[in-house]
C-alpha cells in the first residue's frame, strides 16, 4: 500500500507537469491544474510516508527496466519516511495558497511553464529524499536543482532574479561536484552503487579518507542547505523567487541538505571520530549567530526570513553536531535526544518558515513591495494574514507555547546533559553552545518584533500599504493549515516524540520516547533521571483557563470604561506615519554594538538654505558591509576568472586543436589504464 | 494521582496570591530603602498597593493607532510572568508548577511577556514606544547568553533544569554559595537581574526622560487598568527574578511543603531574604548612574565572563 501511495504521487505529479506544459495557452486551466495536482501529490506523499515511517522494515520500489549502475530504485526507511511527512505537509498547504496566490500572474506570465516546474520540483524533493542509488540521487538532485533554479528567475525580466538564479545555480552545482567526489570514494569501496551497501561503510576507511567524505558531503550538502560560509546564495534567491516557491525553498529544498547530512552521518557512518561533531555543532553555532544577525539588519521582508533559514539551519545542526558528538562518545540515548531535536526543529522550521513565507507573500502581493519601511497597518487591512504571521513570529522565536521552543528546549537539554559525558576540554563546548542559542534565540526574537510590528502595526507608511486588501480565501487556507501545525507541534510534542522511535532505532539502536514522556504524556522531559519537564499543553492550558476565567470578563466591565484617544505625539499637529519608529530604528543599537561584525556605511547628504539646523530635504543611505562576499567570493572570483582568461589560449576555437586535445587525453587516460 | 493533583492545584494558588500580593510590597520596600539612603523620606512602602488600587478604578485611554495587540498584551504579559511564577520554588522546595516548566522555561515565559510588550510598544505609532522596544529587545538578548550560562552553571550542580531539583539539590548545603562556581554564577545572574528588571544602572524605572527610558517608554501610552497590570506583571517579573536567584543559590528556609504551620515560616525567611537583596540592589542603585545605553553591552560582557568563570570553575573546584 505505501509503495501504491507513493508511486500514485509520483505520478500525479508528474502528470501535473506535463498537463499544466501543455495546457499553457490556457492559464486558468494550467493553473488549477498545476495546483490541484501538486495538492493531491503531497497527499498522497504524505499519507504514504506517514504509513511507512512506523512500517517495521525499509518499503523498497524499484522499475523493472535499469541496470546495476542505474536502477530506478526507491528505499522508504524512517529517515526518508520523515522527511518526506515534512515535505507533504508543507507542499500541500502551499499548493493551497498557490491556487489564489497565482492567479494574479494569469495572462501575464506563463502559468504553465510555472506548474511544470513546481510539480517537477515536488516530484524530485520525494525521490531525493527516497533515492537509494547513487546516481539516480544525483538525478534527482539536479532535477531538483533546475527545476528550481526556472523558479527562482521566473520573473526573469527583473535583472536581480536572474542574477540570484544564475548564483544558485552555480553554488549549487559546485556543491554537487564535491558530493560526486565524495559518493565516488564511497563507491570505490563498496563496490556497488546502492545506499544500502554504504551503510557503517564509512568508518571503515581509513582515517584519512574517512575524513575526506565527511568534510567532501559537509560541504556538498552544506551549500544547499545554505551553511555558512555556504550561504551566500540563499539571501539572494529567496526574496526574487514568487513567494509560494520561496516557502518550499526555504522549507523544504534547502532540508536536502539536511537530509543528506543525517544520511551520512547516521547511515554511512557508524561511530564517528569526536571532531566531526566539534565541526558540525562548531558551524551550527556560527550559522546560527550570523544567519540572525544579518537578519536583524534586513529591512527586505524576504530577505530578512531568507536570513533566517540559515539561522535555522544552525539550529538544526547543533543538535546533529551533539548527536555525533555523543555518539562518539558512547552515549546513544543523549544522541537520540540531540538527534530528536535537530528533526524536531526541521519539521518545525518548514511549518513555521513555510507560513512565514506565505505571509510575506500575502503582504507583498497585496502592497506590491518587499521594503518594510513602507508598509504598516496592515493588522487592520489583512486581519487573517496578520494573525497567520504572528503565530510564526511567535513560533521561529522560539516562544512557548509553540514549537519553536520545543525544539530549541531539547536541543538546549542535548547541549546541557553533553557536559558530563567527558572529561577533556571538548564539553566546554556544549555550554558555550547553549549560550550562544540563547542569544540566538533572543535576537531572533528583536527580529521578529520589527519584522511583525513594522509592517502590520502603526499606521501605514505609504498609499499601498493604506490599499492594502486581505488575501483571498485558499491563501489563507493555505496559511491557517502551517498555522495549525506550528500549534499543533508545539502542544502535541508529547504525542510526536513518539513519532521518532522508529528514526533512533534505525541510527542509533535506542528508543528515546518512553522515557521522554512523562506524567502521562502531559509532560516533556530529555529522558535523564531527574531531568527539568515541560508541558506546553499545561501552559496552554493555564493561557486558556486565565484568560477566560479572568480576562474576558474584565475586558467587558472595563470597555465601559475605555474611550479612543490619539496617541502621545509631543504636541505635534497630529500623529503621521513619519513620527513612527523604522525598521532600520529598531535595529540601530544592535548595529553600533556589532559594528565589528557590520563595518556599517552610511551617507547623509542634507540640503539647506539658511541654517544646517534646518534643511531642507534630507538623503539618508545606509549599509553595511557582505562580509562573505567582499574576503571570501570576490577574491575567489576574480583567481577563477583570471585563471579563465589564461586558458583562453588553448581555446582557439579551431576544430583541429581540439581533436588533438581529446586524442592526447585519450592516449592518457589509456596509458593510466594499462598502468593501473 | 487525584490527590496530588488537588494538592498542586492548592499549592499553586497559594503561591498565586502570594506573588500577587508580595510583589507590589517589595517594591515599595526598594522604593522606600533607596528614599531613606538618599536622605528623603519617600512615599511609604505600601505605596504600589494603593497606585495599583487607583488604577484599576480608572478610565483608559486607548490610542487609536492601536490594534488588538495593544489590549492583548496585559493580559499576555501578565499570565506568561504569574506561570512562570509558579514554576519557581518560592515557599516549599517543590515549585507547584515544575512539572510544567524548568528554568528554560521560566526565561522563555518571560521573554513571551517581553516579546509582546515590545509589540505593543511599537503598536501604538509612537516614537518613543518603538524607541523603548528596541532597546528593551537588545538588552534583553545580549543578558540572554550570561543568564543561560549561569544557569547552566546551576543545572551543571544539580543535574537537571528543573528548578525543584535545583533547590532541593542545594537544600542541606547552606554554604555552599561560597564555592567559587555557585559565587561567580550568582554574580553573573545578579547583573542579568538588574538588566532584565530594568534597574540601574541599566535602566531608571523612575525616570520619564524620553531619551533615557527603556521599560517606562515602551508602556507610555498604557493607562488605567491595562497600565496597573502591566505595572503589576513588572513587579511580579522582579519577584520572580529575585526569587529565582536566592532560593537557587542560597535555599536556607524552604520549606519540604507547603502545608502546615511550616509555610508561614517559609514565607518569613522569603520575605527575609528579598528585603536582603533589596538592600543589596538599592545600594547598588545609589552609588551608581544610570549608563549610557552603549555601555551596557559592556557591562552585560562582564556577566558573560562571570557565567564563563562559573562554568569553567564547576570543574577546577
Amino acid at each position: 500500500m505505501i509503495s501504491g501511495l507513493f508511486l500514485g504521487g509520483i505520478v500525479i505529479w508528474l502528470a501535473g507537469a506535463i498537463a499544466s506544459l501543455a495546457l499553457w495557452r490556457k492559464p486558468v486551466a494550467a493553473r488549477r491544474v498545476a495546483c490541484a495536482a501538486a495538492l493531491a501529490g503531497s497527499l498522497l506523499d504524505l499519507s504514504a510516508s506517514a504509513f511507512a515511517i512506523f512500517s517495521s522494515s525499509p518499503t523498497l520500489i524499484g522499475l523493472p527496466f535499469g541496470n546495476p549502475i542505474f536502477s530506478w530504485a526507491v528505499r522508504i526507511d524512517p529517515l526518508s519516511a520523515y522527511f518526506n511527512v515534512t515535505l507533504g505537509v508543507l507542499a500541500a498547504a502551499v499548493s493551497l495558497y498557490s491556487f489564489g496566490y497565482l492567479r494574479e500572474m494569469e495572462g501575464r506570465r506563463n502559468l504553465g511553464a510555472f506548474g511544470f516546474f513546481f510539480n517537477l520540483l515536488l516530484m524530485s524533493l520525494a525521490l531525493v529524499f527516497t533515492a537509494s542509488n547513487v546516481f539516480f540521487f544525483l538525478v534527482a538532485w539536479e532535477v531538483m536543482a533546475l527545476s528550481a533554479f526556472c523558479l527562482i528567475s521566473f520573473e526573469h525580466e527583473k535583472q536581480e532574479a536572474r542574477n540570484a538564479g544564475v548564483l544558485f545555480l552555480v553554488m549549487s552545482h559546485a556543491g554537487t561536484g564535491l558530493l560526486l567526489i565524495a559518493f565516488l570514494l564511497l563507491t570505490s569501496a563498496s563496490g556497488s552503487l546502492d545506499f544500502s551497501s554504504f551503510h557503517l561503510l564509512a568508518s571503515s576507511l581509513s582515517p584519512l579518507q574517512q575524513g575526506a567524505v565527511f568534510l567532501l558531503f559537509l560541504c556538498g550538502f552544506g551549500v544547499k542547505a545554505g551553511l555558512v560560509p555556504f550561504h551566500i546564495w540563499l539571501p539572494e534567491a529567496h526574496p526574487v523567487s514568487p513567494s509560494n516557491v520561496s516557502a518550499l525553498m526555504s522549507g523544504i529544498v534547502i532540508k536536502t541538505g539536511i537530509y543528506g547530512m543525517a544520511r551520512v552521518f547516521f547511515d554511512f557512518y557508524g561511530t564517528p571520530p569526536i571532531w566531526m561533531g566539534t565541526v558540525v555543532l562548531a558551524l551550527g553555532v556560527v550559522s546560527a549567530l550570523l544567519g540572525v544577525l544579518y537578519a536583524l539588519m534586513e529591512h527586505d521582508l524576504k530577505r530578512l526570513l531568507s536570513w533566517h533559514s540559515i539561522e535555522n539551519i544552525g539550529i538544526i545542526l547543533m543538535g546533529f553536531g551533539a548527536a555525533l558528538m555523543f555518539r562518539a562518545l558512547g552515549q546513544p540515548n543523549l544522541a537520540a535526544l540531540a538527534l530528536i531535536a535537530g528533526l524536531y526543529h526541521t519539521f518545525n522550521h518548514a511549518t513555521f518558515k513555510g507560513l512565514l513565507f506565505l505571509g510575506a507573500g500575502s503582504v507583498v502581493h497585496s502592497t506590491h513591495t518587499r521594503n518594510m519601511e513602507k508598509m504598516g497597518g496592515l493588522i487592520r487591512l489583512m486581519p487573517v494574514t496578520a494573525i497567520c504571521f504572528l503565530v510564526g513570529a511567535v513560533a521561529i522565536s522560539g516562544l512557548p507555547p509553540l514549537n519553536g521552543f520545543v525544539s530549541e528546549w531539547l536541543t538546549y537539554q542535548a547541549l546541557l546533559a553533553g557536559f558530563g559525558t567527558t572529561q577533556s576540554l571538548t564539553r566546554l563546548m556544549f555550554p558555550i553552545a547553549g549560550s550562544l542559542l540563547a542569544l540566538t534565540a533572543a535576537l531572533a526574537a528583536a527580529c521578529f518584533v520589527k519584522a511583525f510590528a513594522i509592517p502590520f502595526l502603526a499606521l501605514p507608511r505609504s498609499e499601498q500599504a493604506a490599499d492594502a486588501k486581505e488575501a483571498s480565501p485558499s491563501m489563507l487556507a493555505g496559511m491557517s493549515v502551517l498555522a495549525v501545525g506550528c500549534v499543533a507541534l508545539g502542544l502535541g510534542a508529547t504525542w510526536l516524540v513518539r513519532v521518532f522511535d522508529p528514526i533512533t532505532q534505525w541510527a542509533l539502536g535506542v528508543s528515546a520516547s518512553s522515557a521522554m514522556v512523562t506524567a502521562r504524556g502531559l509532560a516533556l522531559s530529555p529522558g535523564t533521571p531527574h531531568g527539568g519537564t515541560v508541558s506546553t499543553v499545561g501552559m496552554a492550558f493555564l493561557f486558556l483557563f486565565a484568560g477566560a476565567a479572568f480576562a474576558l470578563p474584565l475586558v467587558i466591565r472595563w470597555r465601559r470604561r475605555s474611550v479612543n484617544g490619539p496617541t502621545w505625539d509631543c504636541g505635534l499637529p497630529g500623529l503621521a506615519a513619519d513620527n513612527e519608529y523604522t525598521a532600520t530604528a529598531f535595529s540601530k543599537p544592535l548595529r553600533m554594538i556589532f559594528t565589528a561584525l557590520y563595518r556599517p556605511r552610511r551617507e547623509i547628504q542634507a540640503e539647506y538654505e539658511v541654517s544646517p539646523y534646518y534643511p531642507s530635504a534630507i538623503r539618508f543611505e545606509s549599509e553595511i558591509e557582505p562580509t562573505f562576499e567582499k574576503h571570501l567570493y570576490e577574491p575567489m572570483r576574480r583567481r577563477v576568472m583570471a585563471a579563465a582568461e589564461r586558458m583562453r589560449a588553448i581555446q582557439a576555437g579551431s576544430i583541429n586543436a581540439y581533436l588533438a586535445y581529446i586524442f592526447i587525453t585519450l592516449i592518457l587516460l589509456l596509458l593510466f589504464g594499462v598502468r593501473g | 494521582m487525584t490527590e496530588s493533583i488537588m494538592t498542586r492545584i492548592v499549592e499553586s494558588a497559594a503561591q498565586f496570591f502570594l506573588l500577587l500580593a508580595l510583589a507590589p510590597l517589595i517594591t515599595g520596600a526598594i522604593r522606600t530603602l533607596k528614599a531613606r539612603l538618599q536622605t528623603r523620606r519617600g512615599p511609604g512602602i505600601f505605596q504600589p498597593y494603593r497606585d495599583l488600587f487607583k488604577l484599576f478604578r480608572k478610565g483608559m485611554v486607548i490610542p487609536e493607532t492601536a490594534s488588538w495587540i495593544f489590549a492583548a498584551t496585559p493580559w499576555i504579559v501578565f499570565f506568561s510572568t504569574i506561570l512562570a511564577g509558579l514554576m519557581i520554588p518560592m515557599v516549599a522546595a517543590d515549585a507547584p508548577l515544575g512539572l510544567f516548566g524548568d528554568a528554560l522555561a521560566v526565561i522563555y515565559l518571560l521573554g513571551l511577556g517581553r516579546f509582546f510588550l515590545a509589540l505593543s510598544g511599537l503598536d501604538t505609532g509612537s516614537s518613543f514606544g518603538g524607541l523603548g522596544s528596541s532597546r528593551e529587545m537588545t538588552i534583553s538578548a545580549l543578558a540572554e547568553p550570561a543568564m543561560m550560562l549561569a544557569i547552566f552553571t546551576v543545572a551543571i550542580g544539580a543535574g537537571s533544569t528543573g528548578l525543584t531539583q535545583i533547590a532541593g539539590a542545594a537544600i542541606g548545603q547552606t554554604w555552599r554559595f561560597l564555592a567559587p562556581a555557585q559565587m561567580f554564577a550568582f554574580a553573573a545572574l545578579a547583573l542579568v537581574l538588574i538588566a532584565e528588571t530594568g534597574r540601574i544602572p541599566v535602566d531608571n524605572p523612575a525616570t520619564h526622560l524620553e531619551l533615557t527610558m527603556i521599560h517606562e517608554a515602551m508602556i507610555l501610552e498604557y493607562s488605567g487598568p491595562y497600565l496597573a497590570l502591566v505595572e503589576w506583571a513588572a513587579s511580579i517579573k522582579q519577584l520572580v527574578l529575585m526569587t529565582l536567584l536566592i532560593n537557587c543559590f542560597w535555599p536556607i528556609g524552604l520549606q519540604p511543603t507547603w502545608f502546615g504551620f511550616g509555610a508561614l515560616i517559609g514565607i518569613g525567611w522569603l520575605i527575609a531574604k528579598l528585603l536582603l537583596l533589596s538592600c543589596a540592589i538599592v545600594l547598588l542603585e545609589t552609588v551608581n548612574a544610570k549608563m549610557r545605553l552603549f555601555r551596557v553591552p559592556e557591562l552585560l560582557a562582564v556577566a558573560f565572563t562571570l557565567g564563563s568563570l562559573a562554568l569553567v570553575s564547576t570543574f577546577l573546584f
